[in-house]
C-alpha cells in the first residue's frame, strides 16, 4: 500500500517484461506439418478469392459498357449487334424479388414456430428435417421437381398452355417459387439461430407483464432478432441470384423476357425470361451463344452484386450491432462458405 | 492508501444532503432488535402503513419440479400496505414460491402445484393467466428491459388499450401520461426525461432495473414479486431501489426475495424464513430478526449457515 506522501512522487514502472515466445521448431513433426498446412490452405483459399475477383475485374471491365446495361439482347451471330443484358438483368430482380418475398416471410415463419413452440415434438423433428432435406436437394433436382409440380394442368395459370394444352411450366412465377426453396433453410437457420440466442429472461419478462407467447413473438422477439433475419434474407438472395439450373429449366431462358397474355405486369410474371446467371451460361463457350465478352461483362456484374449482399450481411452482422445476434453472421458464413 | 485519504463510508447518496456518517461503534445491539443489521434501516425507518389489506394467499401450497417437492406445506399471506420478505438459503424454495403466484413457474416443463393461491379470495387457477400477470407484475434479479427504447420498453407494458385496427400503436397523450407516470413512481422520470427514446440497453445497471420496476408498475398491478432485484446492482443503485420499494407499499402489495439479511430487514415489514422447503419462521420482521423462535432461524440470520 502506498502512502499519501509516496503517491505524489512521479511513477515510472520496472522494465517491461516480455513473455516467452514458442517456437514452432520444438514441435514435433506431425505438429508443424498441421501448422504449415494450415497456413498454406489459408493462404491458398485467399489467393482464390482474389483471382476471381481480379480476374473478373480485367475481363468484365474491358468488355463492360454502359449500353450494355440498357439494351436489349438481340439474336445476331455478330457481337456488336448482339444488345446487351437489360433483360437477364431486370429477370434477376423478379425472380430474386418473387422468391425471397415468399421465402422470407415463410421462413421466419417456420422457425418462429419451431424455437418458440414447437410442439408436437415429432412433428418438430420431422419439420426440423424437412428444412435440412430441402437445403441438401441440388438445385437442379428442384427445377425438376418444379417441372413435374407446375406442369399439371390446373397450375396452368402460372405459365402458360403450349397449342396442345400442355402446360410449360416455364415461367418467372414457377421460377421464384422453386427458388424460394433455395433461401428457405438459410432464413429459417439464420432465424432459429438468433431466436436461441435471445436469453430465457427476454421471454419471462414479457410474459411477467401479462404478455402471451404470441404477443412475445411478434412485439418484442421478432423486433429483437432484425438484423439476424436481415442477414438471413441476404443470404438467402446471394443463393438465388447465383442459381441457374432453376432458371435454365423453370424460366425457359429465353433471350428477352417474353410476356404471356394481356394483364400488365401478370403478362411478364408469367411470361419466360433469363437472368445474369442464364446469360452467363449462354453466352460462354458452352452456350450456343459464344460470346464470351458479353459473359464476361455479365459475369462481373453478377459477381459484383453477390459481393455487394455479401457486404451487406457483414455489415448487417458486424459488432455495430448490438444484441446477441451478431455472433452469428460469423457462423452463417462458415455455413456458406464451407 | 490511509483510510483517512478516503471519504468517511457513506449510507446512501443524496445530492441535497450532507453524507451521514455511519458510526463504527454501533454493533453494539443496544439499538434493539436487529440493530447489528443494516445501519440504514434507522434512516428509512418509517410509519407503518394506513391501511392494510390481505390480498394474496398461499394455502397449504406445495411446489413441484417433476418429482422434487421444492416447496411443502406453506400457508403464507401477502398485504397491501406492507412489504413482505422471503429469505432463506440458495434451495429453500423461495423463488419457486415467488414465481408460482404469478403462475410463472409454468413455463418451466413439470412444474406441479397443490393447494390453493388466492388473489382476493379468487383461485388464481380461475383467472386468465395473462390477466393475473397483470395484476400480479414480477421484476427480476437480472435488469432485463427490452432492446428497445425507454419509451417502448414502458409503453409496451401498458395493459391492452388495443390500438384501432390497421393503425400502429401510436403515441397518444393518454399513452405517453402513462409511461411518464409510471417512470415517475419508479424514480427513474428525472434522470431519462430528457431522451425517452434512448435503447433502454444503454442505461446504467441500476437505471436498467428502475425501468424493469417502472414497466411492471406501468399496468397498475396490485402485487409486485421482486426476485432479488437488486443483486446485480452496486449499493447506491440498491439503496435507491430499497426506497422505492418501501415507499411503493401503500399502493401495491409487495413480495421481495432476498439473500441479503440486512436488505430484508431494512425493507420489509413481515418476513418469512424457508429452509428446504418448508416456511420455518413467519412475523413481524422485528420478531423475526430480533426475537426468532426457531434454531434455525437464528443460525440463519446470525449466518451460522447459508
Amino acid at each position: 500500500m502506498a502512502t499519501a506522501s509516496v503517491a505524489d512522487a512521479p511513477m515510472t514502472p520496472p522494465p517491461v517484461v516480455e513473455a516467452p515466445r514458442e517456437g514452432v521448431s520444438t514441435w514435433p513433426m506431425v505438429d508443424r506439418l498441421f501448422y504449415w498446412l494450415c497456413w498454406v490452405t489459408g493462404i491458398g483459399l485467399c489467393l482464390i478469392a482474389v483471382a476471381i475477383v481480379l480476374l473478373m475485374l480485367v475481363k468484365g471491365i474491358a468488355y463492360l459498357k454502359p449500353s450494355l446495361f440498357i439494351e436489349h439482347p438481340a439474336p445476331s451471330l455478330r457481337q456488336d449487334q448482339a444488345g446487351g443484358f437489360l433483360d437477364p438483368l431486370i429477370g434477376t430482380l423478379i425472380v430474386t424479388t418473387i422468391a425471397i418475398g415468399i421465402a422470407a416471410p415463410l421462413g421466419v415463419a417456420i422457425a418462429a414456430w419451431l424455437s418458440e413452440y414447437g410442439r408436437p415434438a415429432g412433428l418438430a423433428r420431422a419439420v426440423e428435417s424437412s428444412v435440412e432435406t430441402i437445403a441438401g436437394v441440388p438445385s437442379i433436382v428442384l427445377a425438376i421437381f418444379g417441372l413435374i409440380v407446375f406442369s399439371q394442368s390446373f397450375l396452368g395459370f402460372l405459365s402458360q398452355r403450349a397449342s396442345n394444352g400442355t402446360v410449360t411450366a416455364q415461367s418467372f412465377l414457377v421460377a421464384g417459387a422453386i427458388l424460394a426453396l433455395l433461401a428457405l433453410p438459410l432464413v429459417v437457420g439464420a432465424t432459429r439461430e438468433a431466436l436461441a440466442q435471445l436469453p430465457g429472461r427476454m421471454r419471462e419478462a414479457s410474459l411477467a407483464l401479462g404478455k402471451s407467447r404470441i404477443t412475445t413473438l411478434r412485439c418484442v422477439l421478432l423486433p429483437a432478432i432484425r438484423p439476424g433475419i436481415a442477414s438471413g434474407v441476404v443470404l438467402g438472395m446471394g443463393r438465388i441470384i447465383g442459381d441457374t439450373a432453376i432458371i435454365v429449366v423453370l424460366l425457359g431462358s429465353t433471350l428477352r423476357n417474353e410476356p404471356v397474355g394481356g394483364v400488365p405486369l401478370l403478362k411478364t410474371l408469367r411470361g419466360t425470361g433469363s437472368t445474369l446467371t442464364s446469360y452467363v451460361y449462354g453466352d460462354s463457350p458452352a452456350g450456343e451463344g459464344n460470346a464470351p465478352q458479353k459473359a464476361y461483362a455479365a459475369a462481373f456484374v453478377l459477381l459484383m452484386i453477390v459481393l455487394l449482399l455479401n457486404a451487406l450481411v457483414t455489415r448487417l452482422t458486424s459488432p455495430a450491432q448490438i444484441g446477441p445476434v451478431r455472433r452469428f453472421g460469423h457462423r452463417a458464413w462458415a455455413m456458406v462458405r464451407g | 492508501m490511509t483510510g483517512d485519504t478516503l471519504p468517511p463510508p457513506v449510507r446512501r447518496i443524496a445530492t441535497d444532503r450532507e453524507p451521514t456518517v455511519v458510526e463504527g461503534s454501533r454493533n453494539g445491539g443496544a439499538d434493539g432488535p436487529g440493530a447489528g443489521l443494516g445501519g440504514r434501516a434507522a434512516v428509512t425507518r418509517r410509519e407503518p402503513a394506513t391501511v392494510v389489506r390481505e390480498r394474496m394467499r398461499a394455502e397449504s401450497l406445495w411446489l413441484a419440479y417433476g418429482e422434487n417437492w421444492v416447496v411443502r406445506d406453506v400457508t403464507l399471506p401477502v398485504r397491501q400496505g406492507e412489504v413482505l420478505a422471503l429469505i432463506g438459503a440458495s434451495g429453500s424454495g423461495k423463488t419457486t414460491l415467488l414465481r408460482s403466484l404469478n403462475r410463472l413457474t409454468e413455463v418451466t416443463e413439470g412444474a406441479a402445484r397443490s393447494g390453493r393461491i388466492t388473489l382476493d379470495d379468487q383461485e388464481i387457477y380461475e383467472l386468465d393467466v395473462n390477466d393475473l400477470r397483470r395484476r400480479v407484475s414480477m421484476v427480476f434479479q437480472q435488469p432485463n428491459p427490452f432492446p428497445m427504447t425507454i419509451f417502448d420498453n414502458v409503453a409496451y407494458a401498458l395493459s391492452e388499450q388495443r390500438p384501432p385496427r390497421g393503425r400502429r400503436r401510436r403515441r397518444t397523450d393518454e399513452i405517453e401520461r402513462a409511461v411518464t407516470d409510471a417512470l415517475k413512481r419508479a424514480g427513474l422520470y428525472d434522470e431519462v426525461a430528457g431522451d425517452l427514446d434512448r435503447p433502454a440497453l444503454k442505461l446504467s445497471g441500476g437505471q436498467q432495473q428502475r425501468l424493469c420496476i417502472a414497466r411492471a408498475l406501468a399496468a397498475n398491478p396490485e402485487v409486485l414479486l421482486l426476485d432479488e432485484p437488486c443483486s446485480a446492482l452496486d449499493p447506491i443503485s440498491t439503496a435507491t431501489i430499497e426506497d422505492l420499494i418501501v415507499s411503493l407499499r401503500e399502493s401495491v402489495a409487495i413480495v421481495i426475495v432476498t439473500h441479503n439479511l440486512q436488505q430484508a430487514f431494512r425493507v420489509a415489514d413481515h418476513v418469512a424464513f424457508m429452509h428446504l422447503g418448508d416456511l420455518v419462521e413467519y412475523g413481524p420482521r422485528e420478531q423475526v430478526f430480533g426475537r426468532p423462535t426457531h434454531g434455525r432461524t437464528r443460525d440463519y440470520i446470525s449466518g451460522a449457515f447459508g
